[in-house]
């Protein structure tokens, strides 16, 4: 299967205003970050997290704490998968109860990731409430999950693949949708 | 690497540094699972394992039967003495009657070597050997280099001298490939006759003064002198045996001083170490037993977290 470069939804400038408008939105929503912890789902909602914390930092002059969250040993595709995962590990260095636990990930699709994560997080604590920040929307979700954040809502046919790079990990921060064309 | 791919875990002798290296880093993130207040993630929920142990053992059937439970797998455990071995049945019978109950995966200590490779060659179930007679003990020198790594960041260029009976231990052999194909130097220590008869095959120095062998290591490994596999007249007594090849803190004043001191249990305290040596501020002991957990956990969930081709 070969991919085709069909169109860039978001380039460095854009991602950094879509994350930090995300901040402002904590803020508001949680009226302040007393209780706010964020938790980066690997691997690239953990890069997105750190930034999301430093743009915290900067308004509020507060290090809200940040954990991240391997969520392979929840999946619940385990068993029809041919290639296993590898586990990589959990790192949450705080008590998740009564926290208001922001979960970060870059593409919202199907909502399983997001349904394995909150299993994940509540067999670590007992939080007063989840919410959701993603990059990207790009619908076709399989679960009742919706986001309390969105950078950009991308509709997309389930044939393309929504490609997410950060600095952090891949020398670039960009989103492009690949359209996959047979070959 | 990604997965481990194969049935069986059955020695460390058959298995590449690359596949070592992936069940340490596995084995990292179990660690922190045990670590919280909820030890249990769903991984494995609805497979089941069968424990099946013919010989005596605590830590090595804790450790498993806990590995189980944090990975959210059912399990069943039976004891030589109390199953139809005694009554003459076959171990292959015996397993392919649990397997038709929907057991996938089999974790056996068994008396005989080879034991558990004849059972994997006989059942679809992955096999586990948890010891098998003077063979190997793989999953014990996963955690023993799993407690290694995480002390000393690395495997490489360590020195480690192996001390007492190698002879009739399962425990070393599997040290002695794991540890080599790792990169370690490895040397073993010990009286002639407690050595056994193909030491050459594994490429080891061997010393008969422990002073020697210790000299510049960064781990020593007490083995248990084995009471019960000990045929008569391989040594004159068991305090001759602690005069002349215990582990005491005067005998090791050679070694590094960051030196860590293992020894897989149960121990003979005062036969081959000193009860000074087993709980002073070198001794890892209890950190080998808490990585047999993670070291298991991450063999259960590369074995059966996944689908099988």
């Amino acid at each position: 299967m070969a991919l085709k470069h069909k169109a860039t939804v978001m380039d460095e400038k854009t991602m950094q205003q879509a994350l930090r408008r995300i901040a402002h939105e904590i803020i508001e929503h949680n009226r302040g970050t007393e209780k706010v912890v964020l938790i980066g789902i690997r691997k690239r909602g953990v890069p997105l997290a750190e930034r999301l914390q430093e743009y915290l930092c900067e308004i509020e002059d507060f290090e809200i704490p940040l954990g991240i969250l391997d969520i392979t040993l929840y999946r619940d595709d385990l068993i029809q998968r041919q290639d296993q995962p590898e586990v990589h590990t959990t790192d949450v260095p705080f008590d998740l109860t009564d926290k208001h636990v922001v979960v970060i990930d870059d593409v919202l699709f199907t909502g399983r990731t997001v349904r394995a994560a909150m299993d994940a997080l509540i067999d670590l604590g007992r939080p007063a409430g989840i919410q959701l920040a993603v990059l990207i929307d790009r619908g076709h979700r399989e679960l009742p999950i919706r986001a309390d954040y969105v950078g950009k809502n991308v509709p997309s046919s389930r044939s393309e693949l929504v490609e997410v790079k950060v600095k952090e990990i891949d020398q670039a921060d960009r989103v492009d949708i690949l359209e996959k064309i047979a070959e | 690497m990604q997965t481990l791919r194969r049935k069986d875990i059955l020695g460390l002798e058959e298995m590449s540094a690359e596949e070592i290296n992936l069940i340490l880093e596995t084995a990292r993130s179990m660690r922190e699972i045990m670590q919280r207040k909820i030890k249990k993630v769903p991984v494995l929920r609805g497979r089941s394992v069968l424990n099946l142990f013919y010989e005596p053992s605590t830590r090595t059937k804790a450790s498993f039967e806990l590995a189980q439970k944090y990975m959210s797998s059912d399990s069943v455990s039976v004891a030589g003495t109390s199953s139809s071995l005694v009554k003459g049945e076959t171990l292959k019978d015996t397993v392919r009657n649990v397997e038709i109950m929907g057991i996938e995966c089999v974790i056996m200590r068994h008396p005989v070597s080879g034991s558990s490779h004849y059972l994997a060659r006989n059942v679809e179930a992955s096999v586990i050997n948890a010891g098998d007679g003077m063979h190997e003990h793989p999953t014990q020198g996963l955690l023993d280099m799993f407690t290694i790594w995480e002390k000393k960041g690395r495997l490489e260029e360590l020195k480690v001298a192996i001390v007492g009976d190698i002879r009739h231990s399962r425990v070393a052999r599997s040290n002695l490939w794991g540890l080599q194909k790792m990169g370690a130097e490895v040397v073993v220590a010990g009286p002639p006759t407690l050595m056994p008869p193909d030491l050459n095959a594994f490429g080891v120095k061997h010393f008969t003064v422990i002073e020697e062998a210790v000299d510049g290591a960064d781990v020593v490994m007490a083995l248990r002198l084995q009471k019960e596999r000990q045929e008569s007249g391989l040594f004159p007594s068991m305090r001759e045996y602690a005069e002349l090849y215990g582990l005491t803190p005067q005998r090791i004043t050679r070694a590094k001083e960051d030196l860590l001191i293992m020894h897989p249990g149960p121990m003979n305290r005062g036969i081959e170490i000193s009860s000074e040596l087993a709980d002073g501020p070198q001794s890892v002991v209890l950190e080998q037993a808490a990585s047999g957990v993670a070291v298991r956990m991450a063999l259960l969930y590369l074995l059966l977290g996944g689908t099988k081709e």
